[in-house]
């Protein structure tokens, strides 16, 4: 097996502008925040972030390197809506393509099954058709006469067809990884970072323990835990603590406190730049070494 | 205490409490999804009494045995089966669930806004998102729950439709009518549905202590009201106790709803 171990830096440096970056994780929880973190202090604009979000979206937006988020929500959990998405909205700063989170889902699924849409249900009769004038519906094939057809009500029933949502890089970050890229959730939600990586041409896995090949799963932590497996992945960095401040148990949770400064940073320039100076625009080491300075 | 007495002290947030429970009665072996505080209590009261079946989560990602207090800690929950959000699509789409969604605004044919006041392009005021609303609202019974009635809540038409109303539905075909319902919305003024003639939203009853007048005032579209509109139901002594005792010890439903 291929030893995949790299750095977050290697990992953005293969980042380009214009790029469509996918974020694993959900709201405030699991989320890759020392790649962020990184993209954060590097000269990437104009990304397309694809992300259920959190403060990876609220950070990328107040950094001004997102040109377009696709989502269907922003979400600190504890916090109902990160306010510095809700600035950059509300200054006209980003683009949205806003859908229902079940639609994102199949978009995902679709780019990592290869095929150009999926159709759902959801959409229909909401304005995220309306928002998103590109989208489409789809007709079903099988009328009254197909023999495949279970109910009547749905003889050439239209439905949306939701677009694969295609990656040019995505980014997930997992309990413990192993060098070969397999990957390992602790806690009770894998999310969707296998599709996050299945939907992407580059794949990166950041986690805050690489253990041997083989070790991962044990008496309490069974082989279903491994979420990712090392098809989905061309590279693994160990970095402890890389998911704060979201919530990554069972190695930490939410740093709340740190999370309400965060927030709380927004829509006042001075208080921004207070922020971002101590803890956004620096080096990981020196961002531990902050985090440290404050008890955690 | 007698009967009498129990009921003369009942509160607003549990007159809401018993209204949101009693959106769920008949729905069987479906996953009940509240939110807000009052809704999760009217949930776990509907399970605890006249609805044993409903399925409950525990607010991450498994399914919860019994209905627990709301201020019991992770710790103490009993869990059932595992519900990552993965597999909650699967349950969305299966239509096994009724969910009571929070609206920022609702209207007269029941569609619903999380997403944005003003104009989608660039907001007044950016809200949550659409989350799941969409797809929910076509896919199983959907209810709602408002806590802040008023002319900016209940408005004539919402400005970015996340929940799908009636009139939406059936413009979209039967791809979004089949499954779609929008059961009941509750708020701290009334309980109100759609059982008109053209689906549009009716006074179902008023939560006693509030005028239909004070109601009709704090609607901002022509809301139907039946000539024999009725007070929402009281507590029964045992629905009081579990609330009180079990299942809100804290009173954490008074801080949704002030008497």
């Amino acid at each position: 097996m291929s030893d995949k171990r790299t750095t977050v830096d290697d990992m953005v440096g293969e980042l380009r502008s214009g790029m469509t970056i996918g974020i694993g994780g959900w709201g405030s929880r699991r989320k890759p925040m020392a790649v962020v973190r990184a993209i954060c202090n590097s000269g990437l604009t104009d990304l397309t972030v694809v992300a259920y979000g959190g403060p990876d979206v609220g950070l990328l937006c107040a950094t001004g390197k997102v040109r377009k988020v696709v989502c269907g929500f922003v979400t600190l959990d504890s916090i109902a809506l990160d306010p510095h998405w809700r600035a950059a909205r509300q200054a006209g700063q980003v683009q949205v393509m806003e859908v229902d989170e079940g639609m994102f889902f199949l978009g995902l699924q679709a780019a990592a099954w290869r095929v150009p849409f999926l159709p759902t249900r959801a959409g229909l009769g909401s304005d995220v058709l309306g928002i998103n004038p590109d989208l489409r519906l789809v007709r079903s094939p099988y009328g009254a006469d197909s023999p495949y057809l279970a109910d009547a009500a749905d003889a050439g029933v239209e439905l949306v067809a939701m677009p694969a949502l295609h990656l040019d890089a995505a980014f997930v970050h997992t309990n413990r990884a192993d060098a070969a890229g397999n990957g390992q959730v602790l806690s009770p939600d894998p999310f969707f970072d296998a599709l996050f990586l299945g939907a992407a041409e580059r794949r990166f896995l950041t986690t805050e323990r690489i253990v041997s090949p083989g070790e991962l799963a044990d008496a309490s932590h069974p082989l279903a835990t491994v979420a990712v497996h090392r098809m989905l992945t061309d590279a693994v960095a160990e970095v402890p603590g890389g998911a704060h401040f979201t919530a990554n148990p069972p190695d930490y949770g939410r740093d709340e406190a740190f999370q309400k400064e965060y927030a709380s940073a927004a829509g006042d320039p001075a208080a921004w730049e207070a922020f971002a100076t101590r803890y956004v625009l620096v080096d990981e080491d020196e961002y531990r070494a902050r985090i440290e300075e404050r008890g955690q | 205490m007698s009967e009498r007495e129990v009921i003369s002290g009942v509160t607003r947030a549990e007159y809401c409490v018993v209204a949101c429970a009693d959106a769920w009665r008949g729905d069987g072996e479906v996953m009940a999804s509240p939110f807000g505080t009052i809704p999760a209590l009217g949930a776990r009261l509907a399970k605890r009494t006249f609805a044993p079946d409903l399925v409950l989560t525990d607010g991450e990602a498994a399914l919860m045995v019994g209905a627990p207090s709301i201020s019991a800690e992770a710790s103490e929950l009993v869990r059932e089966a595992p519900m990552p959000y993965r597999s909650v699509f699967d349950v969305v789409w299966s239509g096994r669930r009724h969910i009571m969604m929070m609206a920022s605004q609702i209207d007269r044919e029941g569609n619903q806004n999380i997403s944005a006041v003003g104009s989608h392009a660039v907001p007044k005021v950016q809200l949550v998102g659409v989350r799941g609303a969409p797809g929910n609202s076509v896919n199983h019974p959907t209810s709602y729950w408002v806590p802040d009635h008023s002319v900016r809540t209940f408005v004539e038409r919402v400005d970015v439709v996340c929940g799908v109303g009636y009139a939406r539905a059936a413009a979209a075909g039967p791809g979004a009518t089949r499954f779609h319902e929008v059961r009941q919305v509750v708020s701290n003024l009334g309980v109100f549905d759609f059982e008109t003639p053209d689906r549009t939203m009716r006074l179902r009853s008023f939560h006693p202590g509030v005028r239909v007048e004070e109601i009709v005032a704090a609607t901002g579209f022509t809301l139907s009201v039946p000539d024999d509109v009725a007070g929402t139901r009281l507590p029964t002594p045992e629905e009081l106790e579990l609330l009180r005792q079990e299942l809100d010890p804290g009173s954490l439903r008074d801080r949704e709803v002030q008497s």
